[in-house]
């Protein structure tokens, strides 16, 4: 008997090794939900490993700095240049938006609804992954002692990234949305279909269960439908690349993140939603109109003729330059027209043509044009761009408003 | 090119010291962690799993070279959000099996040790794709050209880093 243990020891060690550990792995399975019996595992070794990648991290880290910000300044003052035309064009276009949101606001708070919004998020560096292909995840600097629980949403300035898995005492891990565990409730920006992104096994991104009789175009941004609990309403998860007949009832759409999963370097973990009834904008933010016409030539003085004219009596309404439009002294009606300079004040009027003469020039044609998309309310600004093109051509033409003496 | 067939008495066993190879082994973790993060094509390499075969082979101990596959594979398992064990059993078939292999042949030139760890991958990735899906359950996708190139890029990087290993090992 002994020879025979003797003999066979190797063997009989590799069977029990390996019993050992599928015995292991049962027992793994059968716990889905519940990973305790082998945290401890798991805490050793990323406890070993994360304080090596923190150093390499803060080395690799450090020589960036120094290179970039030392060395490397080639070509930084024409950057900052377009940069900073970059940040004009943007702060136009945040006005623009921001008219959209406030419109959206209060149809949304006439339906009384609800909106989620990311009130507090928490940069971490990426320091690691899991090192397989099977398995994508990131390890990131930031864990329980931060404030960091499971299941938060983890994004970046481009997109969604993925969600916090498991949290250690000083870092945690990320589920990538490529992996194929993983799962993202997602909607489609212009079709509004709803369906599930989720990561295959090859590492792509696939979104699911949409209808084979919906038309789903090419290059539709994916964005998340807040269905999951996890990620707040319409962060950007990708864009669509392939649409093909599945199988059964449903589309094969594949869809290429937004952020850049593979150099993940810093990201964002929402640490904190909020949910509150839209309440409408009361404040009376900064106007497109406005910041447009600030832009513009100012209106020189008018000719005393034309003055008078355009001064009757009490009732006239007043022409103004947008740059004397103080937003607390304007009454309601009038603040909420889209108009270009000059706006055109008074009780009860609906403006139709802006310029008095040609010296608001095509400047302000094109600022009209820009300007137009802007509108919210409509019955209080009727300005029409042919009436006021009419009214340039005679040279003392008087302002044309509804329900003001001619 | 040849893989000479020698008799137990013919071939050489060496050994590593502790602190080899605990440094190498956290080494190839930690770089199999830390590099796909800078350059995500260093994934289809296999640092732990060539780190295995290197140790088994020089050793030529069926016993060392599972334990030490077993225990590579479990870390490695640890570091994922995979059951662990996935790893861990296809490490240690590995290791039993290349040690064994290590007796039988010689395995010391590098024409010898790129072809080994092609075989060993294989049988590597063999393991753990039936482990996966037939007694885990997870989605798996097999592709014979993925595995045919990564097999060839592990081969290559295996060579190198046998020879590294070479340069710690000890004659017993």
């Amino acid at each position: 008997m002994e020879s025979v243990l003797g003999r066979y020891r190797n063997l009989i060690v590799l069977v029990g090794v390996l019993f050992a550990q599928v015995l292991g792995l049962a027992v793994q399975v059968r716990r889905t939900t519940d990973n305790e019996p082998t945290r401890l595992i798991r805490i050793w070794a990323v406890g070993t490993v994360t304080p090596f990648e923190r150093v390499l991290v803060w080395a690799r880290t450090s020589t960036n700095n120094i290179w970039h910000n030392y060395f490397y300044l080639r070509g930084v003052r024409a950057e900052n240049r377009s940069l900073k035309q970059q940040i004009e064009r943007m702060n136009l276009e945040q006005v623009r938006m921001s008219q959209d949101a406030d419109q959206a606001r209060r149809l949304q708070a006439l339906l009384a609804f609800k909106e989620q919004y990311i009130s507090q998020t928490m940069a971490a560096q990426v320091i690691g992954s899991s090192g397989s292909e099977q398995s994508r995840l990131v390890y990131i600097d930031k864990g329980e002692k931060d404030g960091i629980k499971s299941d938060m949403a983890v994004i970046t300035a481009d997109g969604v990234v993925g969600k916090v898995l498991n949290v250690y005492r000083s870092v945690s891990q990320v589920l990538l949305i490529n992996d194929h565990s993983s799962g993202v409730g997602a909607i489609l920006e212009k079709s509004r279909t709803q369906g599930i992104v989720r990561g295959t096994a090859a590492g792509e991104v696939m979104l699911e269960k949409v209808m084979s009789d919906e038309i789903v175009p090419v290059g539709e941004q994916v964005l998340t439908s807040g269905g999951d609990s996890i990620f707040p309403k319409g962060l950007l998860v990708g864009r669509v690349t392939k649409v093909a007949p599945g199988s059964e009832l449903f589309l094969n759409i594949r869809v290429s993140p937004a952020a850049d999963l593979s150099k993940l370097e810093e990201v964002l973990v929402v640490t904190k939603i909020d949910e509150r009834q839209v309440q409408p904008d009361k404040t009376g933010a900064a106007r497109a109109v406005d910041i447009l016409a600030e832009r513009l030539p100012t209106v020189p003085s008018k000719p005393e003729n034309a003055e008078k004219a355009a001064t009757p009596g009490a009732d006239t309404p007043r022409i103004v330059t947008p740059k004397s439009v103080a937003p607390e002294t304007v009454s309601p009606t009038t603040a909420t027209p889209k108009t270009l300079a000059p706006t055109i004040v008074g009780p009860d009027v609906k403006p139709r043509t802006a310029p008095s003469n040609a010296s608001i020039g095509s400047g302000a044609t094109t600022a009209h044009k820009s300007a137009t998309p802007l509108s919210t309310n409509s019955s209080a600004s009727t300005t029409k761009p042919a009436a006021a093109a009419d009214a340039t051509k005679e040279p003392n033409a008087q302002p044309v408003v509804e329900g003001a003496p001619r | 090119m040849a893989i000479t067939y020698t008799s137990g008495e013919q071939v050489e066993v060496y050994r590593f010291s502790w602190v080899a190879t605990v440094v190498i082994l956290l080494g190839a973790l930690l770089l199999q962690a830390f590099l796909p993060i800078w350059l995500p094509f260093v994934r289809i390499f296999d640092l732990p799993l060539l780190i295995t075969i290197g140790f088994a082979t020089a050793r030529r101990s069926p016993l060392a070279g599972l334990l030490t596959g077993g225990l590579i594979g479990i870390l490695q398992d640890a570091l994922t959000h995979q059951p662990i064990g996935l790893y861990g059993i296809s490490l240690t078939v590995v290791g039993f099996g290349a040690s064994s292999l290590g007796i039988k042949l010689d395995v010391e030139n590098a024409g010898a040790r790129f072809l080994l760890t092609i075989f060993f991958y294989v049988v590597h990735e063999v393991v753990y794709f039936t482990i996966a899906r037939g007694l885990v359950g997870l989605h798996m996708a097999w592709s014979w050209p993925h595995e045919f190139l990564s097999g060839i890029a592990n081969a290559l990087l295996g060579v190198l880093v046998f020879m590294l290993l070479d340069r710690v090992k000890q004659r017993t």
